[in-house]
């Protein structure tokens, strides 16, 4: 499941690597690894460290942030194609949401330390790193203010 | 409510038409579809365009037609109930009737999609101008290329024509997404904004129209995002909503730029009015 040829073969396929330089890929590789979660589990949790960046190749999860006493909420969804995480490249390195797998979901597991090494070895690769993942935090914030716009709403 | 026995049929476009209410559904807390009986004077109408209805001693309102065009004698309209108007038509019941004027206003580009792939992104109720579009898409399924339906919504509760949706994917072949800006316990789908499906939408770029309507900075929104995809301001359809009082352009309520918005449009070409778009207060 771990061979380094396939893995090297999910990260080309993946949307977001998408024109990323062969050298960069191979890099990248030593620091990724496939998995799998079952319908139900918890991905990770809000307060844990963020050692890691998932790029889902199936399957579906929700992002939910927990309010005592009235649960838990779902504030966003990812599915295949996209990627789940960027908090392990800021500062102090803790999730601030939970996230589940909805459906079984198959990705790449990136070790974020392990990154974070390659690119004090080679600024450029980060700097390329950096431009696929301010696109999606962009985006992101983008999204949620029209989320607190509540566009829809009658009032 | 009794027909008024001063209204005669006519030719006349200012002059409602008695219509009885033929069904009255709930599509959700308040949003209502109702399906009126015209077929004593029944006009083909082409996706996109409105009328005007007029609940009798209270006032008239301009509501898209919702309805399958295949079936132009039974006129749907699905309304919000949000105003003066609007709140006592959701009281309404089969038998009662209501005025009608129109249709008017242009619609969708149905014929210049033939041979391309289609996007329709709607956003809440913006979704009833763009079901007789689906509804004809459908009918002539094999004309068109890839067809996605992309329905944003506030939360589970505000999904309308929810019995619907999952016929026009299974068995009209169309790709529809469903998104929530706020899920409720138990939603398993798609979370967020209704710009985030156009990612995923399989089409090519050169050969696609897009047509979208809802909110305007839910369509503003919209049209930065399929310009990112690489479709062109002259391939993207916008459904507009102003102040339409005559719907024939006579009384200028509605003037949006140098169109009247009942009369040159709802449904307008991206390019066209671009220059008007983002002007505040117009």
């Amino acid at each position: 499941m771990n061979d380094v040829k396939d893995i090297e073969h999910f990260i080309r396929e993946h949307p977001f690597f998408e024109g990323m330089p062969d050298e960069d890929i191979k890099r990248l590789t030593g620091c990724a690894k496939r998995v799998c979660f079952p319908a139900g589990t918890f991905i990770f949790k809000e307060g844990e460290e963020a050692r890691t960046f998932f790029c889902i190749q199936s399957g579906q999860v929700a992002l939910e942030i927990h309010a005592p006493p009235k649960g838990s909420f779902q504030i966003d969804s990812r599915k295949a194609g996209d990627v789940v995480g960027w908090s392990w490249i800021v500062v102090p390195y803790r999730w601030y949401c939970d996230v589940r797998a909805v459906e079984e979901v198959r990705a790449l597991a990136f070790d974020g330390a392990c990154l974070r090494g390659q690119w004090d070895e080679n600024p450029r690769l980060g700097y390329e790193m950096y431009q696929r993942f301010v696109p999606l935090m962009h985006r992101s914030l983008q999204a949620t203010r029209l989320q607190l716009l509540d566009i829809y709403g009658t009032n | 409510m009794p027909l008024p026995a001063t209204v005669r049929f006519g030719d006349d476009p200012m002059v409602p038409q008695p219509a009885p209410i033929l069904a009255m559904h709930r599509e959700t807390q308040d949003v209502f579809t109702l399906t009126l009986d015209v077929s004593r004077r029944a006009r083909a109408f082409s996706p996109g365009q409105f009328t005007m209805l007029y609940l009798f001693g209270v006032g008239e309102i301009p509501v898209s037609i919702s309805g399958d065009p295949a079936c132009p004698e039974r006129l749907a309209h699905t309304i919000r109930a949000v105003g003066s108007v609007t709140r006592p038509m959701q009281a309404l019941t089969p038998g009662s009737a209501l005025g009608v004027r129109g249709p008017f206003g242009t619609g969708w580009p149905v014929e210049a999609a033939r041979g391309k792939d289609v996007i329709l992104i709607a956003g809440g109720i913006g979704l009833a101008p763009l079901r007789p579009l689906i509804y004809q898409l459908r009918e002539r399924r094999d004309d068109y290329g890839r067809i996605s339906v992309l329905y944003g919504v506030r939360s589970p509760a505000d999904i309308v024509y929810s019995e619907e949706l999952a016929g026009w994917s299974a068995d009209a072949g169309m790709d529809v997404s469903l998104i929530v800006d706020h899920a409720s316990p138990g939603w398993q789908g798609d979370v967020g904004v209704v710009t985030s499906l156009l990612d995923k939408v399989d089409c090519d770029p050169r050969n696609t129209l897009a047509m979208t309507c809802g909110p305007e900075i839910m369509m503003r929104f919209t049209i930065r995002e399929l310009n990112h995809l690489g479709i062109a301001d002259k391939q993207i359809y916008v459904s507009m909503e102003r102040n339409m009082q005559c719907a024939v352009g006579l009384c200028g309520h509605c003037q949006y730029g140098p169109a009247f918005i009942c009369r040159d449009g709802p449904v307008f070409r991206f390019d066209r009015i671009k220059p008007f778009f983002g002007i505040r207060d117009l």
